[in-house]
């Protein structure tokens, strides 16, 4: 299962960050999603893997699960949840002002230098 | 235990919803906002009062490894009582120029900003650290396209994107430092990752590297500065200067890794760390100093300069002894408000004319003191604060003679940067004068020169309390012993 989920991490993250060197932006917001599923997999994974035990506190229990990293998880859950919330949102903007969707800025606005 | 600890946080996070409801009614949010942002330098204040020993605030009262902790040592008072006052200044200077008046949110999206800059200094808790990152960061999305407009569109998509990629970045480490140690409390890690296994050293090396390259993405270190320049130029004039501040968070939360959670004393650690930031400062300084020759507008050399004067604090910070952290804490305040004051006059040259650096309009004559003054302070030339500062820089870092070479250089590259500049924006001038003088708006960058002066003149008694900070963090065992835990 380690491996298996090892895999799944490396293989979310990846895709991830091809899609955000696209330069485009729902490639973009797609890729920054995959890459926030590779980490609650890898935030969730960081607790150890031990299926079929509880994580909170019960007589039947044999052993438990650590339940922080599944509440670290539910955090970023949520915030990653906004931040693309606020991302589309803004890629809708630009996307209406500009014309097109590419992320890189136009070469006048720069005034030719790019350090 | 005192309550005081956690209004800094709680205060914006009351009063930004409050605003949110009054957003139609735009003098009641100005009267709140800046109440609010006078409230907390007051707060700020008191509470470095009582910072000579670490206090803690338990939320939800659990002890410390457990639940999350807030701790208000010199450190933190000290970020918190500049963040406020920055904060003071720039909020009635946006209230002066009428910035706040071109969206419906900006004192609201002001205060949470506030807030999260304030919770990131005042946690003792590593996640709550990214949890207060992320607060900062979303307030900062919306203030960075207040006003709109397409560039600023773009560039903020590209300050949202870059950020989202370090806040996983900061998972990930997150991640692996729990995996390795179970505990994200910054003091237990400090005791835990002294006594770690040798097995374990690998991985919490990595999770080192990984954390300490999210904290330079938000200190805008080379080779990870490249949001800053376009994000700075294109944010609104006031929004750049907040966020003069948003880079010392990282300064902070790296100053504090390298002190605290991963010193250099604990063996799994080294001088790993320290190996990593020096040189990368050394080019950090170096790119902006040379950027500041190459800029073709005033805002972008406004963000060269920052990136620059971020490069002189890492040099400093990098150096990790009490003395150097002294000076790298007394050149923290003085860049922060240097920053922000040119910054200002950006923003007031780009009211009156294109932002080019070439001739133009006539500007007023005010503008062009207040211009000379900050260039003068940015520079490092005496006689205000950058002078001082980077001769506290130059005497700590007495053992590296090629970064005395180094800074003075770049020094003397920064004067011939705003020396052409201000040669370009003031000194020639085809047109006559076309916009009208805005007295109110040069006495609030003029109070941010004199907050200079002030820090010039004080140097002494303010670098013997900076000393006295820079102790408390290179001897962190009332740090820990704070949190309940007992030092290795």
């Amino acid at each position: 299962m380690e491996l298996l989920i090892a895999f799944a991490i490396g293989l979310l993250a990846a895709c991830g960050l091809y899609l955000i060197l696209r330069q485009r932006t729902f490639p973009l917001i797609v890729g920054l999603s995959l890459l926030s599923y590779a980490v609650n997999l890898f935030l969730f994974a960081s607790g150890r893997l031990a299926p079929n035990l509880p994580p909170i506190i019960s007589k039947s229990a044999t052993g438990y699960t650590d339940p922080l990293p599944q509440a670290l998880v539910l955090t970023a859950i949520v915030i990653s949840f906004g931040m693309t919330a606020v991302i589309v949102l803004m890629s809708l903007g630009a996307w209406l002002t500009a014309g097109h969707d590419r992320t890189d800025m136009p070469a006048e606005s720069n005034g030719g230098d790019d350090a | 235990m005192t309550h005081w600890i956690i209004l800094p946080v709680v205060l914006p996070a009351m009063l930004a919803p409050l605003l949110v409801l009054a957003r139609h009614n735009l003098p009641l949010q100005r009267i709140l906002g800046l109440a609010g942002t006078t409230a907390l330098l007051a707060l700020s204040l008191l509470l470095m009062t009582q910072s000579a020993t670490p206090q803690l605030y338990r939320l939800g009262d659990w002890p410390a490894p457990f639940g999350i902790v807030l701790v208000l040592d010199r450190l933190a008072a000290l970020m918190l009582v500049l963040t406020a006052t920055l904060a003071l200044v720039i909020h009635t200077y946006a209230v002066l120029t009428r910035w706040d008046a071109r969206g419906k949110h900006f004192h609201a999206l002001y205060l949470f900003q506030l807030m999260g800059l304030n919770g990131a200094f005042l946690t003792g808790d590593l996640f709550n650290l990214f949890v207060f990152f992320e607060v900062l960061l979303i307030a900062s999305y919306g203030l960075m396209v207040h006003g709109a407009g397409r560039d600023r569109l773009r560039a903020g998509i590209q300050y949202v994107a870059f950020n989202l990629i370090a806040s996983s970045l900061f998972l990930f480490a997150l991640g692996l430092i729990y995996a390795v140690t179970g505990t994200l409390n910054m003091a237990d890690l400090s005791v835990k990752i002294a006594a770690l296994p040798a097995g374990d050293h690998a991985l919490i090396r990595v999770a080192a590297v990984m954390l300490i390259g999210v904290f330079a993405i938000k200190g805008a270190l080379v080779p990870l500065q490249f949001w800053l320049p376009g994000t700075y130029a294109n944010a609104p004039g006031p929004v750049a200067a907040l966020f003069a501040i948003m880079t010392k968070v990282g300064a902070y939360a790296i100053l504090r890794t390298i002190t605290l959670i991963l010193p250099a004393t604990s063996p799994a650690i080294g001088a790993l760390l320290t190996d990593l930031l020096l040189p990368a400062a050394a080019l950090t300084l170096l790119v902006g100093a040379i950027g500041t020759l190459g800029a073709r507008t005033l805002p972008r050399l406004a963000a060269l300069a920052a990136i620059a004067s971020v490069g002189t604090l890492f040099l400093a910070l990098a150096a990790n002894t009490p003395q150097a952290t002294t000076a790298g804490l007394y050149y923290l305040i003085h860049s922060t408000l240097a920053t922000a004051a040119i910054f200002l006059i950006a923003d007031q040259v780009t009211m009156r004319r294109s932002a080019t650096l070439q001739t133009g309009p006539h500007l007023p004559a005010p503008l062009a003191a207040l211009f000379f003054a900050t260039a003068i302070a940015l520079a490092g030339l005496p006689p205000l604060s950058g002078f001082i500062g980077k001769l506290l820089v130059l005497d700590a870092l007495r053992d590296h003679p090629a970064l005395w070479a180094l800074i003075l250089t770049t020094s003397f590259l920064m004067i011939l940067g705003f020396a052409r500049a201000g040669s370009a924006l003031f000194w020639k001038s085809a047109e006559p004068a076309t916009a009208k003088p805005d007295p109110l708006a040069w006495a609030t960058i003029a109070t941010l020169l004199a907050l200079l002066a002030a820090l010039t003149l004080c140097a002494g008694p303010v670098a013997d309390w900076l000393a006295l900070t820079a102790q408390d963090l290179h001897t962190p065992a009332a740090y820990i012993a704070a949190n309940g835990l007992t030092a290795p």
